[in-house]
């Protein structure tokens, strides 16, 4: 924001004071400004976060984006619920960075914890102001005023003014007191308090989704779905080698073709045409030599083994408490548990698509990232434009569930864009999205307890060995997080780290740490990392709770009895209860021991997680078929608490939706490759679930605090489900599943070999 | 360059294609502006492309320009509207189906088409109509509650 407008505002901030403390302030200077037009967009200004529109309309600014799970609707009934109007009267502005603040973007699973706490805050705050501006017009004291749908009225409605009639169409000018910073990490503080729950009215029911009928009837725009004048289409030309860069491009080769054209910036290759079938033909007629590139990759299959050899480059235990190498030497037995988790792909049902319009030294880009932000950052970078020079617009579009590859198609789109002069947009084909999306890493996840003579716990180690999860430094700020700036030469921004699950249990000796080994290649990598949805919680959960289950057998003790003889916290201990009571969980030790010549034997398995502040319970009940290795998914009941809850039914379909994913990834995906690519590149090579790997019946138990604060829920489920499924199979078949994904074959050649 | 007419949502539309074999989908996006076919993988494996062809559930991304001319295309948008929806589409927001939204042409038009061969479907051929559907976000169940509510309301 360049425009500097002269007020009290602007002077604190250019004087850095960024912290406007307004404690003092009775306002009693010509108390409410209103301008008409909307102050700079800045962290500390009310209408960053709340406007209010002639006709009454509240508009919310969120700085983060609705992947499809209901975050829109969310934020609107908090936001309704906070500034006292119908719900039907709050719209939602997402992640434009024009309009809105950097809040992050979808991150984390904290759109409701934090940027609906940012704008429950500023609405609440809002109204206050509102309040304060109708005492003085209408002459009565603040607090014999009260608020009916934007109505501030007396008890008596004798006197009665209107928001729209207030500030409708004008802005307020006030400040907010704010930490000065964005994403994440942004927090806004105000004078007036939130609402307590027993006043709540819209936070608490489940209103239908906002964007849903749009989606039902066709008639929702998708990114997919711009279309600027003079727009080209382009398609983006890789390698059947990883590591391989154009050496020779035979233009010829695609002069068939109508209006079709190459274009190559460094090591990015490229076609565009006017018509988009035309580009994708061109992509696939255009002759490229290829230089000579030997990835030398470990394939799919030995990928365990590599990983168990590969040298270390960083390791660190992330939490501590007592002293484990003490601990384990007192113990009387040791148990030990290794177990394996594969690369993985984002898969997003569609390949990510971008626009991009650079032009006279501005940008604008059309992207459904889910960092919508980041990606504007990246491209300003990538551009050598100012930041405030590019704009972000999110819009809907395929679930990325993660870093997936749409950061690289808005860089690509932008690149091309200007190159060209003209709008580009870019369409990744299918094998392209499963190829070269950044990956969910693989890992080993190696777990080691002491016991001592009694069988109770007294040393307990979790270490994840895996390749850093810091290939992208996890976003795609930078250019050089992105295939386009790989492709043309900037210098990498690797980081070494992975993560270490909630230490819930209360272990006397105990750490949790990880182990970092050398990417498979540097630059431009298709295997490169990122996060996947629910950023390592299947790896290092999968590890993490197939071993606590096998801490309780190994201790003759029932797997709930088990984990709640080390959970402490009350709520850790709520969700474990209530998932084992909903199930009807009998108490016993796993294995089943009535089960052993059976050629189909039923099990339970539990998993528990705390994230944050949402503890989570699952059991699952699965049929195992020992001939031929498949497992039926009988049941699943989940206990969730997520602290306050904002819309219950939303909730349980995320819950619900998120375990059906989950599923996916716990029973068939693994990203397949050999020695030079990726090679599962459609949805045969990378087979997700389908409708018959639905689990029959799925319960959701929804714990209600409603006077806890609201943690996450988007993505804390889904992580659980390896090692509730794992677990099922030891208590149906006395044998432990040591790999995702549990196919058949896998299943079969685990109960053979026991 | 050739001429092409086709008849989509009611409505006969004309155009120039300079290729016969080019997908119906890249007509339908490309050159009519409609949205809500999708790309998913331009390989017949995912669904989200689908269109009806005389009521027939079909994938657009694998069905040349050249062979459905003179024939009735129906999209998603085509079956019903907010004021008019179809039973399905009433059933799908009842159930609040789905989270992007991104596959939705391949499962309403699917499920369209199976009430129309088995007005009251069992289980199992709810499932196995919908078998070769790709849905990342995890509505499988869900899709299954609304194709049984909608031939509930049937």
């Amino acid at each position: 924001m360049t425009d500097i407008t002269v007020n009290r505002r602007a002077f604190l901030t250019s004087t850095g004071a960024l912290v406007v403390t307004l404690a003092s302030a009775e306002f009693a200077e010509a108390s409410h400004p209103t301008v008409t037009a909307r102050p700079p967009l800045k962290g500390d200004q009310l209408s960053s976060y709340i406007t209010i529109e002639p006709d009454g309309t509240v508009v919310a600014y969120y700085g983060k984006i609705d992947g499809g799970q209901g975050l829109g609707t969310a934020i609107a009934q908090m936001v309704a619920e906070e500034i006292d109007v119908a719900y039907e009267r709050v719209r939602v502005v997402m992640g434009d960075s024009a309009l809105t603040l950097d809040m992050g973007g979808a991150s984390a699973a904290i759109g409701v914890s934090h940027g609906g706490t940012m704008l429950r805050r500023t609405a609440a705050e809002t109204r206050r102001l509102l309040i304060e501006m109708a005492s003085e017009k209408l002459g009565v004291p603040a607090r014999e005023l009260g608020v009916t749908d934007g109505v501030i009225h007396t008890a008596d409605k004798a006197k009665r003014v209107t928001y729209a009639e207030l500030v409708g169409g004008r802005y307020l000018d006030r400040a907010v007191k704010w930490n000065g910073r964005l994403s994440n990490g942004l927090q806004v503080e105000v004078q007036a308090p939130l609402k307590k729950p027993a006043d709540f009215r819209i936070i608490g029911q489940s209103l239908p989704r906002k964007d849903l009928p749009g989606k039902v009837f066709g008639t929702l725009d998708m990114v997919n779905d711009v279309r600027l004048p003079g727009m080209l289409h382009a398609r983006m030309v890789r390698p059947t080698v990883a590591g391989a860069v154009p050496v020779q491009v035979d233009e010829g080769s695609i002069s068939h073709i109508p209006g079709a054209k190459v274009v190559r910036i460094k090591d990015l290759l490229a076609v565009v045409a006017e018509k988009e079938w035309n580009a994708v033909k061109a992509a696939r007629a255009l002759k490229v030599t290829w230089s000579e590139s030997k990835p030398d990759f470990p394939g799919h299959e030995k990928l365990f083994e590599h990983i168990r050899k590969a040298p270390i480059v960083k390791r660190e235990f992330q939490r501590q408490n007592g002293n484990f190498e003490e601990g384990i030497k007192q113990a009387v037995r040791i148990v030990e548990g290794d177990y394996e988790f594969p690369t993985q792909s984002h898969a997003s049902m569609g390949p990510a698509c971008a626009v991009a319009d650079v032009r006279d030294g501005e940008a604008t880009i059309w992207t459904s990232t889910q960092k919508p932000y980041d990606s504007a950052y990246c491209v300003a970078e990538l551009l050598g434009l100012p930041k405030e020079k590019v704009r972000a617009i999110w819009m809907f579009g395929t679930g990325s569930y993660g870093r997936n590859e749409q950061g690289d198609a808005t860089a690509d789109a932008a690149v091309l864009s200007k190159h060209l002069g003209r709008p580009v947009r870019v369409q990744y084909m299918r094998h392209e999205a499963l190829a070269w999306d950044p990956k969910g890493t693989a890992s080993i996840n190696r777990s080691r307890a002491g016991l001592d003579a009694n069988g109770k716990v007294i040393a307990y180690e979790n270490i994840s060995k895996a390749f850093s999860r810091l290939d992208n430094n996890t976003r795609e700020s930078r250019a050089a997080d992105v295939l386009a700036g790989q492709l043309t030469g900037l210098p990498l921004n690797r980081g070494e780290s992975f993560e270490i699950p909630v230490a819930s249990y209360t272990f006397e000796h105990g750490r949790l740490g990880w182990e970092t080994i050398p990417p498979l290649m540097e630059r431009a990598s298709p295997l490169r990392s990122t996060h996947l949805r629910d950023p390592y919680g299947p790896p290092i959960l999968f590890g993490s709770e197939s071993f606590i289950d096998e801490l309780a057998a190994a201790t003759n003790a029932d797997p709930v009895d088990f984990r709640l003889q080390y959970l402490k916290h009350p709520r850790d201990r709520d969700a474990v209860r209530i998932a084992a009571e909903s199930y009807g969980w009998q108490k016993r030790p796993s294995p089943a021991n009535d089960q052993k010549d059976k050629d189909v034997a039923i099990g339970r398995g539990i998993a528990f997680r705390r994230h944050f502040t949402t503890f989570i319970a699952l059991i699952a009940e699965v049929r195992v078929h020992r001939r031929s290795g498949k497992l039926d998914l009988l049941r699943y009941v989940c206990a969730h608490d997520v602290g306050m809850i904002v819309n219950p039914d939303t909730l349980k379909h995320v819950i619900d939706r998120q375990l059906v994913y989950g599923t996916s990834r716990a029973m068939v995906e693994e990203v397949r490759f050999d020695a030079n690519m990726v090679t599962s590149v459609d949805w045969e090579s990378y087979p997700v679930m389908h409708m018959d790997g639905l689990p029959e019946k799925i319960d959701i138990v929804l714990i209600r605090r409603p006077e806890e604060p609201p943690s996450g829920a988007a993505e804390m489920a889904l992580g659980l489900v390896p090692a509730a499924i794992g677990n099922a199979v030891f208590d149906a078949t006395g044998v432990r599943l040591r790999r995702v994904p549990f196919t058949p074959e896998r299943v079969k050649a685990a109960l053979e070999r026991a | 360059m050739a001429q092409v007419t086709l008849t989509v949502d009611g409505r006969a539309r004309t155009l120039d294609i300079d290729d016969p074999d080019m997908p119906l989908l890249y007509a339908l996006r490309d050159d009519l502006g409609l949205n809500n076919p999708r790309f998913g993988c331009g390989l017949g494996q995912c669904g989200a492309c689908t269109v009806q062809i005389d009521g027939k559930a079909v994938r657009s991304c694998m069905t040349p320009v050249s062979s459905v001319k003179d024939r009735k295309i129906t999209t998603l948008a085509g079956i019903g509207t907010p004021e008019k929806p179809h039973p399905v589409q009433a059933a799908w927001i009842e159930e609040q189906v789905n989270q992007c939204g991104y596959c939705i042409s391949g499962w309403i038009l699917t499920a369209v088409e199976l009430l129309e061969r088995h007005p009251k479907p069992t289980d199992a051929q709810i499932k196995d109509a919908f078998n070769d559907l790709i849905c990342r976000c995890g509505t499988h169940g869900a899709a299954l509650k609304a194709v049984k509510r909608a031939s509930q309301q049937a």
